[in-house]
């Protein structure tokens, strides 16, 4: 683990079926990362429902760079940095709220949620100054898809569109499950922090091989059915979407059973209300199917990850430190359904979630465990030899096959190799 | 009542309540989870909010808001020697202090303590402060909680796994 920084070999670091451990653990390379993903790609930065109304506002991040993230008094999405061009203070530090302008508590410089500078006091010390340059610095690029909201820090690159791929087919999926073709995100968030490389939190989003094995505890005591899925007898797919995107795929499952609302590990008759307003708005065949499918298990490359009904945002902080953020997923037009969702949620993720507190658990005992000197890699070889194209050609696998996993670091290599 | 016997049956009531608070963080301490889950009223709720004292629980997300049947759940996932992040368990040592009675009724006790609890794990050891609520109820002579609400101090920020009883 000595590699210097300028020769790092990539094509040695990351290959077929292992990676190196020094990629979770080096310093350097984290800040390699943060150039060359974090600040350059498409990153989900928070969701429309957030901010509502005009002057809406609420604090995210892109990495370790806290964004503020506006409606402007024109409706259109800003994301904002939040620093003043004067000094460098902070401009906002409430979670949330509403207001046309932010006010620097140091010198009292105004922008509006545009990140305009409006003024400064006592004008006259800044003759010939041109305010034009002195606004708050924003994320280059903001794309929106299915209301979900992307920045980029690069002025040039891809399209969102283009970034998100194969990912656009799962959100679009995603919001079906609304009777209004719309989901929101209401709920509030829940901090978790681990201290971990924020790599190991995104393999293990798709890795359909742990869920046996680290949720044996809830599985045992709790009839969900989840750990079905995830036997080595599953006929869900693990999918390398393209572009660092991955998916377990359990729709072949939810088919073969064959019954609305299985796939929340319920029946159509527990939420009736919600059932009636989906085929009032899809038709009856139509809402059959997305009842039938459910919603998507898929990371979408570098932080987000829609987990059927939860949507986890991931936040690198430091190499060995990082925060998922997560929400319950609501879905407009669905209050019954909602109520449930939030409820299973509560119960599922967070510092005290029946389920992710034993993920966090793995991902802080293997970033303590690469740090031992041998073997020095992580062998990532599962159904290597079983790997098939789908029909529209991407990599996949059986349910509990690395494939994703493998997807996720072949993308991250080409981004560590570009320029 | 005389003015020293309703003084001595504060005192008495003071004594009884602090008594079975400090039962409460000692089962919890020593990860004693039936003599824990004991203590509840068939209509218990364990609450931990997240992002401040008093948000909506039926509408936002909270760390834990478990009803009598989650309380169970979350014992027998405890009990299958499985829960990876409790196994080693916590170590744990907790002060419970400020016990103050808030109101009392013919058969409930609002009490409201602080505690900081100090846990040392595979990651590392925090320290874990929080403001407590509770509604105590007298059943059979016995007291036992109905509602208990621990607000974590720093709730609004992100935490580590927070995976025993608290």
């Amino acid at each position: 683990m000595t590699t210097a920084i300028s020769s790092r070999d990539w094509g040695h670091l990351i290959q077929v079926d292992r990676v190196h451990g020094s990629v979770y653990t080096d310093e350097e390379i984290f800040q390699q990362e943060l150039e060359k993903i974090w600040y350059r790609t498409w990153v989900y930065v928070g969701h429309v429902s957030e901010v509502p109304k005009p002057n809406d506002f609420v604090l995210k991040s892109i990495g370790p760079q806290a964004v503020i993230m506006t409606r402007d008094r024109d409706g259109q999405i800003n994301l904002l940095l939040n620093r003043c061009p004067h000094r460098g203070n902070q401009v906002c530090l409430e979670h949330r709220g509403n207001r046309g302008s932010f006010t620097c508590p140091y010198h009292g410089w105004t922008f509006a949620n545009n990140g305009a500078l409006r003024g400064f006091p006592f004008a006259a010390g800044y003759e010939g100054v041109d305010r034009n340059t002195l606004g708050l610095g924003k994320v280059a690029r903001v794309g929106i898809y299915q209301g979900f909201v992307f920045g980029s820090f690069a002025e040039e690159g891809p399209s969102l569109e283009e970034h998100l791929g194969a990912a656009c087919g799962a959100l679009d999926a995603l919001v079906q499950s609304s009777p209004e073709g719309e989901i929101e995100i209401t709920a509030g968030f829940l901090q978790h922090k681990a201290k971990t490389n924020w790599k190991f939190i995104v393999e293990n989003e798709t890795d359909g091989y742990h869920p046996q094995f680290v949720h044996a505890s809830i599985f045992d005591v709790a009839s969900s059915g989840i750990g079905d899925l995830y036997s080595a007898d599953s006929t869900a797919v693990a999918r390398d979407m393209g572009d660092g995107h991955t998916e377990i795929d359990l729709r072949p499952e939810f088919r073969r059973i064959g019954k609305p609302m299985n796939w929340f590990g319920t029946t159509e008759e527990r939420l009736p209300e919600y059932v009636a307003k989906m085929r009032a708005a899809y038709g009856e065949e139509k809402a059959n199917e997305i009842m039938i499918d459910g919603t998507p298990h898929i990371m979408i490359f570098p932080n987000l990850f829609i987990a059927e009904i939860q949507l986890f945002v991931i936040q690198p902080i430091s190499v060995d430190e990082s925060v998922q953020h997560v929400t319950a997923l609501q879905f407009k037009g669905a209050p019954d359904f909602n109520r449930r969702l939030r409820q299973q949620t509560m119960g599922s993720v967070g510092p005290a979630g029946f389920l992710l507190a034993d993920d966090s658990e793995m991902y802080e005992r293997t970033q303590r465990g690469v740090h031992v000197r041998n073997p020095e890699w992580n062998y990532l070889g599962r159904g290597l030899a079983r790997e098939r194209r789908d029909e529209n050609g991407h990599l996949i696998g059986d349910a509990t096959d690395e494939v994703t996993t493998r997807g996720i670091w072949s993308h991250y290599r080409k981004l560590m190799e570009a320029e | 009542m005389s003015m020293t016997s309703v003084a001595a049956v504060q005192t008495a009531l003071i004594d009884e309540v602090s008594q079975f608070l400090f039962r409460e963080a000692r089962l919890q301490d020593t990860h004693e989870y039936d003599e824990w889950e004991a203590l509840w009223t068939a209509d218990g709720v364990y609450w931990v909010p997240a992002n401040g004292d008093d948000i909506d629980p039926e509408t936002q997300m909270s760390m834990i808001y478990d009803n009598r049947s989650r309380i169970s759940l979350r014992i027998k996932q405890f009990h299958t020697g499985k829960r990876h992040t409790q196994s080693p368990r916590s170590r744990l040592g907790r002060v419970l202090s400020n016990v103050e009675i808030i109101e009392t009724s013919s058969d409930e006790i609002r009490v409201a303590a602080n505690a900081m609890v100090f846990e040392s794990n595979l990651r590392a050891d925090t320290v874990w402060c929080t403001r407590n609520e509770y509604l105590l109820r007298r059943e059979g002579g016995e007291l036992r909680m109905a509602r208990k609400k621990v607000v974590l101090v720093n709730n609004d920020k992100a935490l580590y796994t927070l995976s025993f009883l608290i």
